[in-house]
C-alpha cells in the first residue's frame, strides 16, 4: 500500500513537474492526501489530469464572481487556489457558479480547507453529485462511485451561515434529560457546598 | 534577572548550528530515559555458522509491544559500500508495530533486504539497513572464538562493530505514516523509534559477533565483554539526504532550536547554584574531555575545529579553575557571558550542552516540546496585508536581504533530486545540468525576490490577492509567515553560495540526535557514532542519565 506521505510528495512533484509552482504543487500534494484520506479519488484525478493537461488549453478563474462562466473548461488547481485565497471576498457573495470546471474532484479539497478557515459549512453541487463540507472535519457527500470526474458543465456552491440543525424544543427536550444528572440542593448544601462566601457586602 | 533568548540571526548561521553538540535533549538520550522500564527481550534468533539468518527484538509494556526484525544476509565485500546508491547490505531491519506473525516475516524477508526497491505496510514503523565494519567485526569474531578479547584500542579508534546507511520513518517506502502513531505517548520525542531500531540494531551487532565465535569455535570461545559492549556504539554515514530536511522541516526545526534556546535561558537565570548541581557540570565536563580527545577524522575542517575546540577548553577549564568562582550568583550566566567573549563557537555550544548536564528538571519538560505539526501552519494567512509581509522579511531575514544574487559565487550551487535514487544532490549550477528541475531549497534566493517583488506593491494589498499574480513565490510567501511565528525556523544563510558547507546541515540534524564523534569525509558526507557509551538492553532499569561521558575510549 501506498502511505499518504508517499502520495503527498509524489503529488507534490508531479504537480511541479506539469508546470506549475513550488508553491502550488505543495498546496497541490497536501490536498490529494486530503482527497485520499476523506476516501476520495485524488490519485486517479490527478493523474489522468496532468496526462492532458499539457495537451489542452485551460482558462484560469482569477477573479471569483458570482458566476464564472467559459466556453474552455476551467483549470481546477488555478480555480482552487485562487478560490482559497479570495475566500473571505469570496464568502460575502453567499452564492456562487462555476460552469465548464475541469477535474472538478481536484477543486474540493481547496473548498474543503476553506470551510475550516472561515468557520463555515459549504455546500458543492458538481452537476448532480453533492457534497456538504463540514470545516475540513468531514465531507458529506452522495458521490460514493469513486471514478474519475473529467468534466462538469455547472457547479453551485454555497456557504452556509452557522445555525444549529435542532429546533429550539428539541434542545430544550434534550437539556431536560441531562438535568437528571443534577442533585437536588437542600438549604444545607446552599449553605456549604458552593465555596464562596454568603455575603459580597463585606 | 531576565536573559533573553539567543538572537535567530546570530544563532541559525550555518557556521553556528554547524558547531552544535549532542545534550541531554538528545534523542537518543531521552529515547533511553522514556523506555528504561520496558521489558526487553529477544524473541528469535535464528542465524548460521556465518552468522547469516534472522532475528526480533522488543520491548513491551502492558500492551504495547515494538519488535526489530533483523535479516543478516551474506554480501561480498566488493558489494558492500556505504553509499546511498547501494543495493546490497550486511544486514537490514524493520521496525515492526507489534509481534509480527509468521506470515509477516516471510513477507519481511522478502522486502527489508532490498530496501528502497522492497514495499513495506502500515505495521511497519522504521526501515534501515547496515554495513559491517569488517577489520572490526574480523577482529572481534576472531579473538572471542580464540577466548580472548578483542584489542580495545583498535576498537576504540572505530567505536562500532557496524554502521546504518540510513533509517527511514514516516510513510516512507508504505512505512506507516506518521498520523497513525503521532498520539502514542511513548514517542511525543521526535524519531524516538528511529532510535528504537538504532539501539536494537546495536544489541544484535553484539549478539551476531558472539553467536558466530561460538559457531566458530565452540569449545573456547568467549562472549565479548559487557563493558567493551557498552563502549561500543553504532556508526552511521550520512550525506546530503538529511540535509534537506531541515529545511523542508522549519516548524520542527524551530522547535528542536526553541527547547534548546529555552533551557540555556532558565539555567542562566538560576540566582544559586547548588553544589551537587556544581559538582555535575564540572564531573560531565571533566569526563567529557575524552570523547573530545578520542575523536577522530581525516577531514582538515572538522580537525581545526577540534584543535580550537581543545585550546578553548583548556582556557575554559583554567578559567573555571583559577578565576571563577560559583559562589557568585547567577554562576552560569557569567559562564556564558565569559565563553561569548573568550572561546570559539564549538565550545560555546559544547558548554552550552554542558550546562544542561545538572538541570533534568528544566530540560525533560522541553523534550515533549520538541515534536511538529507543520500541517496545522500550512494555510498562507491571506487576508494578511503586504505591509504586513514587507514588516516580517525586514526583521526576520535582515541579513538574508543583503546578500547580492546577480553575484556569481551567491547563486553558484542548486539542489536536486537524483533520478536513479531519488535522493537530494547538489551541483554547480554553472558546469552541470538540471538547475531547471531545482529543488525549492534555495530560501534565501527566493525570499530576496519577495522582497524586491513587493516593493513597489501597495501597502493594503491583501497577501491572497497578492498572490493571484505571483504564485510563483508562494512557498517562500508561506515560510515567511510561519518565521513569524516560529522565530528559529529558518537558517540565516544562503543554502546556493559558494561557500556553504553541507555538512554544518548535517551535523546540526545529527547533533540533535545525540551523535558524537562528527568525522567528515567530505563536505558533503561524514560518520557519527551513537549510543557509545550507553547501557545496555539488560542495565536500562538503573543505568547513570550521563553515560555519554562514560565511554572508556
Amino acid at each position: 500500500m501506498i502511505s499518504f506521505s508517499e502520495i503527498e510528495t509524489t503529488v507534490k512533484r508531479a504537480t511541479r513537474s506539469v508546470g506549475f509552482s513550488w508553491g502550488i504543487s505543495e498546496e497541490v500534494g497536501k490536498n490529494i492526501r486530503l482527497l485520499e484520506m476523506f476516501g476520495l479519488p485524488g490519485v486517479k484525478n490527478i493523474n489522468k489530469y496532468f496526462k492532458i493537461y499539457n495537451g489542452e488549453k485551460f482558462e484560469n478563474i482569477n477573479l471569483f464572481s458570482k458566476s464564472n462562466i467559459s466556453k474552455k473548461h476551467y483549470c481546477p488547481i488555478i480555480a482552487g487556489v485562487n478560490f482559497f485565497d479570495q475566500s473571505s471576498a469570496i464568502s460575502d457573495l453567499n452564492y456562487l457558479e462555476i460552469s465548464n470546471l475541469a477535474f472538478p474532484l481536484l477543486f474540493i479539497p481547496f473548498v474543503s480547507r476553506t470551510s475550516e478557515i472561515l468557520g463555515k459549512r459549504i455546500f458543492l453541487k458538481i452537476d448532480n453529485k453533492e457534497f456538504l463540507f463540514n470545516f475540513n472535519q468531514s465531507i458529506y457527500s452522495n458521490y460514493l462511485s469513486g471514478e474519475i470526474v473529467e468534466k462538469s458543465e455547472k457547479i453551485n456552491l454555497q456557504f452556509i451561515e452557522n445555525k444549529n440543525s435542532f429546533s429550539e424544543s428539541e434542545w430544550s427536550e434534550l437539556y431536560k434529560i441531562s438535568e437528571n444528572t443534577f442533585v437536588e440542593e437542600t438549604e444545607e448544601s446552599k449553605q456549604k457546598a458552593a465555596g464562596a462566601g454568603l455575603t459580597d457586602n463585606d | 534577572m531576565n536573559v533573553q533568548l539567543r538572537d535567530p540571526k546570530n544563532l541559525m548561521k550555518l557556521s553556528k548550528l554547524g558547531s552544535f553538540h549532542q545534550s541531554k535533549l538528545s534523542f537518543l538520550r531521552s529515547f533511553l530515559n522514556e523506555f528504561k522500564d520496558w521489558e526487553y527481550k529477544r524473541d528469535l534468533f535464528e542465524l548460521n555458522d556465518k552468522g547469516h539468518g534472522r532475528a526480533v527484538y522488543s520491548f513491551s509494556k502492558k500492551n504495547k509491544i515494538y519488535s526489530l526484525v533483523c535479516f543478516a544476509n551474506e554480501i561480498s565485500d566488493e558489494e558492500r559500500s556505504d553509499r546511498v546508491i547501494a543495493t546490497k547490505w550486511d544486514a537490514a531491519f524493520a521496525l515492526y508495530d507489534g509481534v509480527p506473525s509468521k506470515e509477516d516475516l516471510e513477507r519481511l524477508a522478502l522486502n527489508v533486504p532490498k530496501q528502497e526497491i522492497g514495499r513495506l505496510s502500515y505495521k511497519e514503523l522504521t526501515l534501515s539497513r547496515a554495513n559491517k565494519s569488517v577489520r572490526i567485526f574480523n577482529h572481534v569474531v576472531d579473538n572471542l572464538s580464540k577466548g580472548i578479547q578483542p584489542d580495545t584500542e583498535l576498537l576504540s579508534k572505530v567505536g562500532y562493530l557496524y554502521r546504518t546507511t540510513a533509517v527511514y520513518g514516516s510513510g516512507k517506502f508504505g512505512l506507516a505514516d506518521r498520523f497513525r502513531i503521532k498520539n502514542r505517548e511513548e514517542i511525543y520525542g521526535p524519531f524516538r523509534l528511529e532510535m528504537m531500531l538504532v539501539y536494537l540494531v546495536r544489541q544484535f551487532t553484539f549478539d551476531q559477533v558472539n553467536h558466530m565465535a561460538k559457531r566458530k569455535n565452540p569449545n573456547i570461545a568467549i562472549e565479548l565483554d559487557l563493558n567493551i559492549c557498552r563502549n561500543l556504539g553504532i556508526g552511521n554515514s550520512t550525506g546530503l539526504g538529511m540535509a534537506p530536511f531541515i529545511v523542508n522541516h522549519p516548524i520542527l526545526l524551530n522547535n528542536w532550536i526553541l527547547a534548546r534556546e529555552i533551557a540555556l535561558k532558565k539555567i542562566r537565570e538560576i540566582e544559586k547554584t547548588s553544589k551537587e548541581k556544581l559538582n555535575i557540570f564540572k564531573n560531565c565536563l571533566v569526563k567529557s574531555l575524552k570523547n573530545v580527545a578520542n575523536w577522530n577524522t581525516d577531514s582538515d575542517f572538522q580537525n581545526n575545529k577540534i584543535k580550537q575546540l581543545n585550546e578553548d577548553l583548556e582556557k575554559f577549564i583554567k578559567f573555571l579553575n583559577e578565576e571563577f568562582s560559583f559562589e557568585n550568583t547567577f554562576a552560569f550566566n557569567k559562564i556564558y557571558v565569559w565563553a561569548e567573549e573568550n572561546v570559539g563557537d564549538e565550545c560555546i555550544e559544547y558548554i552550552v550542552s554542558m550546562m544542561m548536564e545538572p538541570y533534568d528538571e528544566i530540560v525533560n519538560p522541553l523534550i515533549n516540546k520538541m515534536s511538529s505539526e507543520e500541517d496545522d501552519h500550512f494555510n498562507i494567512p491571506v487576508n494578511r496585508t503586504i505591509e504586513e509581509l514587507r514588516n516580517i522579511l525586514e526583521k526576520n531575514y535582515s541579513d538574508i536581504l543583503k546578500i547580492d544574487f546577480k553575484k556569481k559565487e551567491n547563486n553558484q550551487n542548486f539542489w536536486f533530486i537524483s533520478k536513479n535514487k531519488e535522493e537530494p544532490r547538489m551541483g554547480n549550477r554553472y558546469e552541470i545540468d538540471g538547475s531547471n528541475l531545482e529543488q525549492p531549497l534555495a530560501i534565501a534566493r527566493d525570499i530576496k525576490k519577495l522582497y524586491e517583488t513587493i516593493f513597489t506593491q501597495k501597502n493594503s494589498l491583501k497577501i491572497g490577492r497578492f498572490l493571484t499574480n505571483n504564485n510563483h513565490l508562494r512557498h517562500v510567501v508561506r515560510r515567511a509567515f510561519i518565521t513569524e511565528k516560529f522565530p528559529y525556523a529558518e537558517i540565516q544563510d544562503n543554502t546556493i553560495g559558494s561557500k556553504l558547507m553541507p555538512i554544518d546541515m548535517l551535523r546540526l540534524k545529527l547533533s540533535f540526535f545525540g551523535a558524537i564523534k562528527f568525522d567528515p569525509r567530505s563536505d558533503k558526507w561524514l560518520r557519527i557514532c551513537m549510543f557509545q557509551g550507553a547501557p545496555l538492553p539488560s542495565d536500562l532499569k538503573s543505568f547513570d542519565n550521563h553515560w555519554i561521558y562514560n565511554s572508556l575510549n
